[in-house]
């Protein structure tokens, strides 16, 4: 017998009595301007928040927030005059002197302060890991209260890969001491857009 | 390895300097504390709780079924899958990916099921290379221990110690200590590992049957580095992290974070489900006792 039906036959044998899933449709939240809890979550957790009138004002922080003498990479077309619109069709190597890349994000949580991004809005896969900064476009109208209600958006999503982004990456693991950036970007910024 | 002591062993030798180990208790307590604060503030943490079991208990009593459509959905997304009964065959599997890919350096994300399989000294005995790429477990690497901690794998160890092995494997200057200048060092040296390995390892922290994805969270950014860069990636897990749905990552993205360090998400929460354009993606079950 192959370990594959060894290991079914074994699970089979000694599951117990089928039980029920729980219905889960019950985690509600309090009414709350989600908008101003998205702010406060990620701005608490090391990110930093801007709320922006429009594209131009994002341009307008970019440059002056960020050194653009250094490549910056987008998927946004109206950000073509900041950044290189990046393909996906190159090696992912090609990113490694990335300084700062610019994402759209499709969902927000206002609980956590995370980002929900696909591989098409982030162009290649390592761009929002790669980075040495991480920026975020947010519309409002993208922001959820909890991961239930992201997770009933993203629901039917077809992605290759996908992942919550919830601010700079980090590591305590020298005696409990916090660090931003560890492997992946030292600062991650949000735009939130009306 | 230091660590083919016993844990008893090991403890009262540690438990000798009481200093030690009231900062030892501290540094516990404070990871404790942040966990309250964080569940506290969560409305309906215990009915939250109470549901990540009931699913999970769902899991364990149709398990048969959900591996089988896991499986099933892996495939049809192009992952390879392939089933170990115990830390040989699954050492055995992953040796033989690498070896037909001529590839004799690898780098891993935290993952305590190839730590349980005792994976890196049987591939280090074949001539294949693995590095940690998270920060706790690349410091007790080169100490040449095991990780005392499944979150926190160093937090036995002081700054200075750290400093000492800096200087001695990486050349650091002597004396170095700031957490911050420390873990800049360790970024700058694993950039370049990840940058030139062509295969990758992460651990699974859940296994979704109902679209054969799985996700994997860090906080380093480490996963996604190796992940993204190589050409050969490779998960492992425990037939025990399969959930059935996607939704039901809700409930337990929303407890992990907080449950272990009282953050309210890991930074990072990848859905890895197809191998992207030119890359293998391998999938290994591990049962090794829990079946």
């Amino acid at each position: 017998m192959s370990s594959r039906d060894s290991i079914l036959a074994a699970v089979l044998k000694n599951q117990p009595p089928l039980t029920d899933l729980p219905d889960i449709s019950g985690f509600k939240v309090p009414e709350e301007d989600v908008v101003e809890k998205y702010k406060n979550t990620f701005s608490g957790i090391g990110g930093l928040v801007y709320s922006a009138k429009n594209i131009e004002a994002i341009k307008n922080h970019i440059r002056e927030n960020f050194d653009t003498e250094k490549r910056i990479v987008s998927t946004l077309p109206a950000l073509s005059d900041v950044a290189e619109i990046c393909s996906s069709s190159v090696e992912p190597q090609s990113f490694e002197d990335v300084e700062l890349s610019i994402i759209e994000a499709r969902l927000a949580v206002a609980e956590n302060g995370a980002v929900w991004l696909t591989e098409e809005v982030m162009g290649h896969r390592i761009i929002p890991y790669i980075s040495q900064h991480l920026a975020v476009v947010v519309y409002e109208s993208r922001i959820v209260s909890t991961m239930h209600e992201a997770y009933a958006k993203i629901a039917d999503e077809v992605y290759g890969f996908g992942g919550f982004i919830g601010g700079p990456s980090k590591t305590a693991d020298i005696e409990q001491a916090l660090v931003l950036g560890a492997h992946g970007p030292l600062s991650m910024t949000v735009y939130v857009i009306k | 390895m230091k660590g083919t002591q016993d844990h008893a062993t090991l403890a009262e030798v540690f438990n000798r300097d009481e200093d030690r180990v009231d900062w030892h208790d501290g540094a516990l307590w404070w990871i404790r504390q942040k966990r309250d604060r964080s569940a506290n503030l969560t409305p309906q943490w215990e009915e939250l709780r109470e549901a990540a079991s009931a699913i999970k208990s769902n899991v364990i009593s149709n398990l048969h079924d959900y591996l089988l459509q896991f499986e099933e959905n892996l495939k049809k997304n192009g992952v390879k899958v392939y089933w170990a009964s115990d830390a040989e065959e699954h050492n055995q599997i992953i040796h033989k990916i690498l070896s037909d890919k001529n590839i004799n350096q690898m780098v891993k994300s935290k993952s305590m099921l190839t730590e349980e399989c005792h994976l890196n000294e049987y591939l280090a005995d074949r001539g294949i290379d693995v590095i940690n790429s998270d920060l706790g477990e690349y410091i007790q690497q080169i100490d040449n221990e095991p990780p005392s901690h499944i979150v926190l794998p160093c937090i036995h160890k002081k700054k200075e110690e750290i400093g000492e092995l800096f200087h001695e494997h990486l050349g650091t200057e002597k004396g170095l200590s700031d957490p911050t200048l420390l873990t800049r060092v360790a970024r700058n040296h694993l950039r370049n590992v990840f940058m030139t390995r062509r295969a990758a390892l992460t651990g699974v922290n859940f296994a979704v049957a109902e679209t054969g994805e799985y996700v994997v969270c860090t906080n380093e950014g480490n996963a996604d580095m190796g992940a993204h860069l190589c050409e050969v990636q490779i998960a492992s897990m425990g037939l025990e992290k399969i959930i059935p749905e996607r939704k039901h990552l809700g409930v337990f993205l929303r407890l992990l974070a907080r449950s272990a360090i009282g953050q309210p998400i890991t930074i990072y929460s990848s859905h890895f489900r197809k191998p992207r354009p030119g890359q293998e993606m391998h999938l290994i079950l591990v049962d090794k006792g829990r079946s």
